[in-house]
């Protein structure tokens, strides 16, 4: 094995699973050893040891980005290797596809669902499978089947025949796990079941992964739930920035302990601080008791000048809050005041035309239309919603991109020709054309390189400085630490907390995870 | 125990529940009920045997060329190159059968298998060269009828006495023609619902990668598809050719088969981006354009008047299939209601 990426940084011992098996006494169904991968030059994973037991729960915990999911999708055959041996019953395996994972007794269920809303629950779980008798389908073996398969895993009140569409995201997760074991899985891999389940539909989930093991099935379980973790798994791997930090019995760890594996990064002096004279002044936004169907309880003041962060995991209501507050999906509940007064936007068009903007999640699909012009791009909020005045932001939006340093050929360039940064400096310019009193800010900088990523902190900051609110969305936690001035935290739809600027990554992450009370359930 | 129990649904929930082919049903019986009562008006009998045959007749054409769209549609393709093909087998099959019983035969295995070979080039077209389907059997419309008008001027070729008795023969009120076209309707329901081709047609239509990565091979079930949505715009033409008795080479693109048939695929209920429907909805959005058009027959309506009411009934039937759509995303707090949306949008 070679050892040229091992000398770059040295983070606490790896302590390898081998020495882990105190107790350990049920057989190692799989075995992975050294598994590298990377993608365009950029090393995701390297050196990661793994053992899965039959009978165990292995909890997988991590960053985002740290190679949690590339580790799964190794083992699930989406991915292959670079370098490392997979070992299933102690003869090595090389999978291609994910079918042939599946064939060997390995299925994994993803973090999107893969199921097909209009067709049955039995449907869904035979696809590509479905039982024939005489050369045609035999539904009723394929109902049989389903219901035995719920049955074994210990549900009721789902039914064969339902359509996926009907069901609820927990109910959804449960044909999830049954497609799975339905492949005679005795390794079963999932990629943050509970991250779209409220906390009350979670239990469901305990029962089936603790029937699971019964039958000596062992799993694969990551999640950001640090509880779910403690409560589930016999032995926790941490993975941080693409190496494995530690691998040990849970027994041997705690919160506190966790955290700090997964975070132990130092922070730089990345961040730009404030422009000087930026003072917080009038509240821009304030909601008292905002909600809908996806967010609750939402009390929120944010003032001009100040830049506040919103964190919390993957489906805790954060991208949902933004849509409501622009009126995507619109509050329901409670009041929301612009500059003072009511106002509730029913519309994105009424948002932007009461100063908001919304940089969204995903700048391909909802932030751009690629096939356009820059100009095109950075005039569209203005054209649309203030004709009048188009002429002058056509003025003004070539000064815009060159204080952004948007480095393009000519404004009549497609935006899909762009880089990532530059395509969400374009972004920003259009919303900017608009002259927003509040800026909604959603993974502002997600996929883009270091240079843009502080060219559009320090943006932020000016923004500040003149006055604009801004809130911001970030997965990343020492952006939301680094560039915030107040933090909120979020988790399943509601603000579990507010942390003043300069909290640790371990306080947010307690917050976010409700690490920090755990109440019996 | 883990028990996932839901509250029982409000009234306005269970009425939204009904499911798209309900709703087609619902509104075939109210048109025949409505019609009935105009037909009345005039002084008529709508259930006379020369109504309902001349009713039931109409529905066979269009019924053929419906339900091959509809497996078509529902793999998320489409089919505009229909019209050409059942004119083209009609001017083809007219050509050989040249009035002899014994040439019939001959006469039915060509024009099927030129059928089935253009629905093989386009499912081939748009399966494996990814092109969509719109533009494929546009483009392969063309060149038929390119090709017909260069070779076919005017009527050709006739049909014998024995094969037009397709076309004029009746079992009680019922055309023989439409009983082969619900036979047909029949297989297709059971390869929809009873074959692992059917199934796949279903999950290609609905996302083609959940497909992919269950194993599917996706090009399967859309070349079928196609092939047998080609073979059955070949019965239409045959059919027509049976009632003309001479092969017409523009008879397909003179009834519009194939907006008509997209039409009533949609009014049926099959969601035009595939995945969803069946062909129950398909045969009855048929019906209620057959049973339309009959009403507004008798009635004397205006040609002009004629399109706009069925222009009137497709727009309104997708209005209310597109209210029913869902949100990807479950909602965690609360869960509006039909009713709670309807009032939400009014205010």
């Amino acid at each position: 094995m070679g050892d040229a990426c091992h000398s770059d940084r040295v983070p606490q011992p790896v302590q390898s699973p081998s020495d882990a098996r105190h107790a350990e006494d049920s057989p190692v169904l799989l075995r992975a050893r050294g598994l590298t991968k990377s993608f365009v030059g950029h090393t995701v994973l390297r050196d990661t040891d793994i053992d899965l037991r039959a009978g165990h729960v292995h909890g997988l915990v991590g960053e985002n980005g740290a190679g949690k999911s590339t580790l799964m999708k190794i083992l699930a055959g989406v991915h292959t290797a670079d370098r490392g041996v997979v070992e299933l019953d102690g003869s090595p395996v090389v999978f291609h596809h994910p079918l042939q994972a599946q064939q060997a007794g390995i299925s994994t269920v993803f973090q999107e669902f893969n199921l097909l809303p209009e067709r049955t629950v039995a449907e869904n779980v035979w696809l590509g499978r479905e039982p024939r008798r005489r050369g045609l389908v035999d539904v009723d073996r394929m109902q049989r089947d389903t219901q035995a398969l719920l049955d074994e895993l210990g549900v009721t009140g789902l039914r064969p025949q339902q359509r996926v569409r009907t069901l609820s995201v927990a109910e959804q997760q449960v044909v999830e796990i049954a497609k799975a074991v339905s492949f005679d899985a005795r390794i079963i891999a999932m990629d943050e079941p509970t991250a779209a389940l409220a906390d009350h539909e979670v239990g469901l989930l305990y029962d089936i992964i603790q029937r699971l093991t019964g039958r000596g099935v062992a799993i694969l379980y990551v999640s950001h739930r640090l509880k779910e973790i403690f409560d589930l798994c016999e032995t926790i791997t941490v993975l941080k920035d693409g190496r494995q930090v530690a691998s040990r019995p849970a027994a041997e760890l705690n919160d506190a302990e966790l955290v700090r594996l997964m975070v132990g990064r130092e922070m730089s002096a990345f961040f730009p601080g404030p422009v000087a004279g930026t003072e917080p002044g009038q509240p821009r936004l304030e909601l008292r008791g905002a909600g809908n169907g996806y967010v609750d309880g939402i009390d929120v003041t944010l003032r001009g000048g100040e830049i506040v962060g919103i964190a919390g995991l993957q489906g805790s209501g954060r991208s949902e809050l933004m849509e409501a507050i622009f009126g995507v999906r619109p509050f329901t509940r409670g009041t929301m005041l612009i500059d003072g007064s009511p106002l509730r936007p029913r519309s994105p068009r009424a948002a932007v035309r009461a100063g908001l903007a919304l940089v969204t999640e995903d700048r391909k699909a909802t932030g751009l239309a690629l096939n356009q012009s820059i100009l095109d791009n950075a005039l569209g909020p203005v054209r649309a919603v203030f004709p009048r005045r188009t002429g002058r932001a056509r003025r003004e939006v070539p000064g815009l991109l060159t204080n952004l340093e948007v480095a393009a050929r000519a404004l009549d360039q497609e935006v899909q020709f762009l880089s990532g940064g530059n395509q969400q400096k374009v972004v920003l310019a259009r919303w900017l054309a608009t002259d927003p009193r509040v800026v909604l800010m959603d993974e502002p900088t997600r996929g883009i390189d270091v240079g843009a990523k502080h060219a559009i902190y320090q943006l932020m900051r000016v923004l500040a400085s003149e006055g604009v609110a801004v809130l911001m969305v970030s997965s990343e936690l020492p952006e939301v630490i680094g560039m915030s001035d107040r933090i909120l935290v979020m988790r399943d739809g509601v603000l579990a907390g507010e942390l003043p600027s300069g909290s640790t990554e371990e306080a947010v992450l307690h917050l976010a995870t409700g690490a920090a009370h755990q109440e019996a359930r | 125990m883990s028990d996932i129990t839901a509250p029982p649904p409000a009234l306005s929930k269970r009425l939204g529940g009904l499911t798209a082919t309900g709703i087609v049903l619902i509104v075939l019986v109210l048109a025949v009920v409505l019609g009935s009562v105009l037909t009345a008006v005039e002084g008529r009998n709508f259930f006379s045997t020369g109504n309902l045959r001349d009713i039931l007749a109409a529905t066979s054409v269009l019924g053929f060329i419906a339900i091959g769209q509809t497996l078509v549609i529902l793999g998320g393709s489409l089919d505009l190159s229909v019209p050409f093909v059942a004119s083209l087998t009609g001017v083809v099959a007219a050509g050989i059968m040249a009035g002899e019983t014994g040439n019939v035969a001959p006469a039915l295995l060509a024009a099927v298998g030129l059928a089935a070979a253009i629905g093989f080039v386009n499912g081939v077209v748009v399966s494996l060269l990814h092109v969509h389907g719109f533009i494929a059997t546009l483009g392969m419309g063309l060149i038929i009828s390119g090709y017909i008008a260069s070779n076919y001027q005017g009527n050709t070729g006739s049909a014998p006495r024995s094969f037009r008795l397709i076309g004029i023969s009746f079992i009680g009120p019922i055309p023989v023609s439409t009983l082969i076209m619900l036979g047909c309707a029949l297989l297709a329901i059971l390869l929809l619902r009873r074959t692992r081709t059917g199934h796949h047609l279903y999950a290609v239509g609905g996302n083609p990668e959940v497909a992919r990565l269950s194993g599917v091979r996706t090009s399967v079930p859309i070349i079928t598809a196609h092939v047998l949505c080609s073979v059955l715009a070949a019965f239409a033409g045959l059919l027509l050719l049976a009632r003309l008795s001479v092969g017409n080479p523009t008879i397909g693109s003179q009834g519009q088969y194939d907006l008509m048939s997209i039409a009533a695929v949609v009014l049926g209920g099959t969601l035009l981006a595939g995945g969803k429907g069946n062909i129950t909805g398909t045969i009855a959005g048929v019906a209620i354009f057959a049973v339309m058009d009959n009403v507004m027959a008798v009635m004397e309506v205006a040609p002009f008047l004629r399109d706009v009411v069925r222009g009137a009934v497709i727009v309104a039937a997708v209005a209310v299939y597109a209210r029913r759509s869902i949100d990807r995303r479950p909602a965690r707090f609360e869960r509006p209601g039909v009713l709670d949306a309807a009032l939400q949008e009014a205010r």
